[in-house]
């Protein structure tokens, strides 16, 4: 086929655009990692979870999380033996400060429930979008693309857990990113590295090496909300019926 | 934290879907609803409605207009909009929107429009001077044929353009309900009636905004107002209502029956931060008020103003009633956390992109552009457009 001058000359400009879209579409550069060989998620193991709150702080340092928004916070639960399905939760700026001391007269039991974005294998949150901005990576994390994103926030209401909100300066959808940006490279994300107890633990499905496999077998372990179909994968060791 | 009660996840606490999301419903519920009762007379032959035929089709372009904008007020980057067009993403009910917007708009409500005004616009753009005989020039998009038998075919074409306008107009509302409806997440929306409750709310949203106008601009104009008219659409209009509110009731009472886990939080959401907006305003003053007095118009003899009167009463609270029912479901379904075990509190800004103030200009505007298309397309029966006289 022959190209002519003038046609290179139409070429050129599009095909430095197409490049352009097709670099813009490439994730940070991870050498050595494969994105078919993961497939992430993380353990919740609430018996250790000490309500300190670092997760919370670590997250809001490394992704720089703005003030009043979270992508991830803890919930502590008093459930009272008279009313086990109508628990009093409280969580004070998410948990990020801890949480005022318990009365040592109050009946019934306390815990803590760390609760980040489930990384929905079918999430309702990417269902909805409607230009795409939000997917699922091949190595299952949803994560938002916002040089793409609208704004219009229907994720946020498509969401059953509450873990979406609108970034008050950059008006696009934000998240928890499973800190994407940490587990490409080998690291763990910047709230399991924080958890002071093991609490939480990053898993990875796809290797066979990985403790969660035995844990799982082990283990009574639930997921958050299971009625709402949403393939979530974060995993709740001894959840209690009460949370939500 | 200030306007919380119990806890909400702490994402939850800002709502959202503001006024606009509240205003985008009942705006395209007007348009839906507006054209299906010109469609009466079109494709149901109601010959009584006559009168409002054309109205209702401007009032429902008008409205159409105005439709996108407090979605574009409301995206964090509206510049990105587009997107929704060269890139929809086929999972989401919100994608098909600027198709949906725009198949309603030039496919059917400006075609249907333009094919029935087409004659006139023909004899304007001949006889009117200078900038008005520019502007029908260009409405007339070059076709200037007006032999009997272009304007036959210009009928017929009319008529296939409303017929596949109904279901179109369903389809516009339809969605816009089952862009609620479809959200699993949340238990005041999530309903497969809410598609249904839309479109007949719409209807009789539509239905009363024509009525109320149609009477005021008659009045305006020292004209006499067409009983036999307003008596048809009075019915129409209290049937309508009927349906809508039967359904309405039927999700009601379903939901209390039922009484799921989220019953609860509901019930007790609906007695405290929903009763005024709810029970008072739409249940009390905007369904049931307008329904008794649209029902005596229909089983009592009554004298013609008084009938008039009634129709303007019941025609504005059932505006305001279908309003709140957008409220409801948009503000309502944020006020409550889907932990259940919480409330926030909506606090509407004033002058910011998402206010009250661009929420009321929004409101009056397509009445603005109405104004415009009446003086451009005069849609009056009483006194078709005479030659010559077209910009008047």
């Amino acid at each position: 086929m022959k190209i002519t001058r003038r046609q290179m000359l139409v070429l050129l400009p599009a095909a430095a655009i197409a490049w352009e879209h097709v670099l813009a579409g490439t994730p940070e550069a991870s050498p050595n990692y494969t994105m078919s060989e993961h497939w992430w998620s993380m353990l919740i193991d609430i018996p250790k979870c000490i309500g300190c709150g670092n997760c919370v702080r670590a997250c809001q340092e490394e992704n720089e999380v703005p003030d009043g928004f979270f992508r991830t916070w803890v919930e502590r639960y008093h459930v009272s033996d008279e009313d086990m399905t109508n628990p009093v939760v409280i969580s004070p700026n998410g948990g990020k400060d801890g949480f005022p001391p318990v009365a040592k007269e109050d009946a019934g039991k306390y815990f803590f429930v760390p609760k980040l974005c489930n990384h929905c294998v079918d999430s309702p949150c990417t269902q909805v979008c409607p230009v795409g901005a939000t997917f699922v990576t091949p190595d299952g994390v949803v994560l938002v693309d916002q040089k793409y994103c609208l704004g219009c926030a229907y994720c946020v209401q498509a969401c059953p857990y509450g873990c979406r909100y609108i970034h008050p300066q950059k008006e696009v959808a934000d998240k928890c990113t499973l800190c994407y940006h940490r587990i490409t490279k080998g690291l763990t994300t910047a709230c399991c590295e924080a958890c002071p107890t093991g609490a939480r633990q990053l898993v990875d499905l796809k290797n066979p090496n990985d403790p969660i496999h035995e844990f799982l077998k082990t283990h009574a372990v639930q997921i958050l909300k299971p009625q709402m179909a949403t393939g979530a994968k974060v995993f709740y060791n001894e959840l209690d019926g009460s949370v939500r | 934290m200030s306007g919380v009660e119990g806890y909400m996840y702490p994402n939850e606490v800002t709502l959202y879907w503001s006024v606009l999301i509240v205003l985008y419903p009942y705006i395209t519920g007007l348009v839906a609803g507006a054209f299906i009762l010109a469609s009466l007379e079109r494709v149901f032959n109601v010959t009584a409605v006559k009168p409002t035929y054309r109205l209702a089709l401007l009032t429902a372009l008008s409205f159409l207009i105005v439709a996108p904008l407090p979605l574009q007020f409301h995206l964090g980057h509206p510049e990105r909009s587009p997107e929704m067009y060269f890139t929809p993403h086929s999972t989401s009910a919100m994608a098909m929107f600027g198709y949906v917007y725009l198949w309603y708009l030039m496919a059917v409500l400006t075609f249907e429009i333009w094919l029935d005004y087409r004659r006139e616009i023909v004899l304007m753009s001949q006889t009117s001077k200078g900038l008005m005989r520019v502007i029908y020039k260009v409405m007339t998009l070059g076709s200037s044929n007006i032999s009997p038998r272009a304007l036959h075919i210009d009928e017929r074409v009319s008529w296939v353009v409303t017929l596949v306008g109904i279901p179109s107009a369903f389809l516009l509302h339809g969605y816009v309900g089952f862009i609620f409806g479809s959200i699993k997440a949340n238990p005041w929306w999530s309903s497969p009636l809410m598609p249904v409750v839309f479109i007949f709310s719409a209807m009789v949203s539509g239905i009363a905004c024509v009525m109320v106008l149609y009477m005021a601009v008659t009045k305006l104009r020292g004209k006499k107002i067409d009983m036999r008219c307003v008596d048809t659409i009075g019915m129409y209009l209290f049937y309508t209502f009927i349906i809508d509110f039967s359904l309405e009731m039927l999700d009601l009472i379903h939901r209390i029956y039922e009484a799921d886990e989220s019953f609860r939080s509901l019930d007790f959401m609906v007695h405290t931060k929903l009763y005024f907006s709810q029970i008072v305003v739409q249940i009390g003053l905007g369904t049931v008020t307008p329904l008794l007095l649209l029902a005596l118009t229909q089983m009592v003899r009554l004298p013609e103003i008084v009938r008039k009167r009634m129709y303007v009463v019941a025609g504005a609270l059932t505006l305001i009633g279908i309003f709140a029912m957008r409220w409801n479901v948009v503000i309502g379904g944020q006020l409550f956390s889907k932990s259940f075990l919480g409330y926030t509190t909506y606090k509407m800004a004033l002058v910011t992109k998402e206010g009250l103030l661009v929420a009321v200009g929004l409101t009056l505007l397509p009445l603005a552009i109405l104004w415009v298309l009446v003086k451009l397309l005069p849609p009056w029966t009483d006194e078709r457009a005479p030659e010559g006289a077209a910009a008047d």
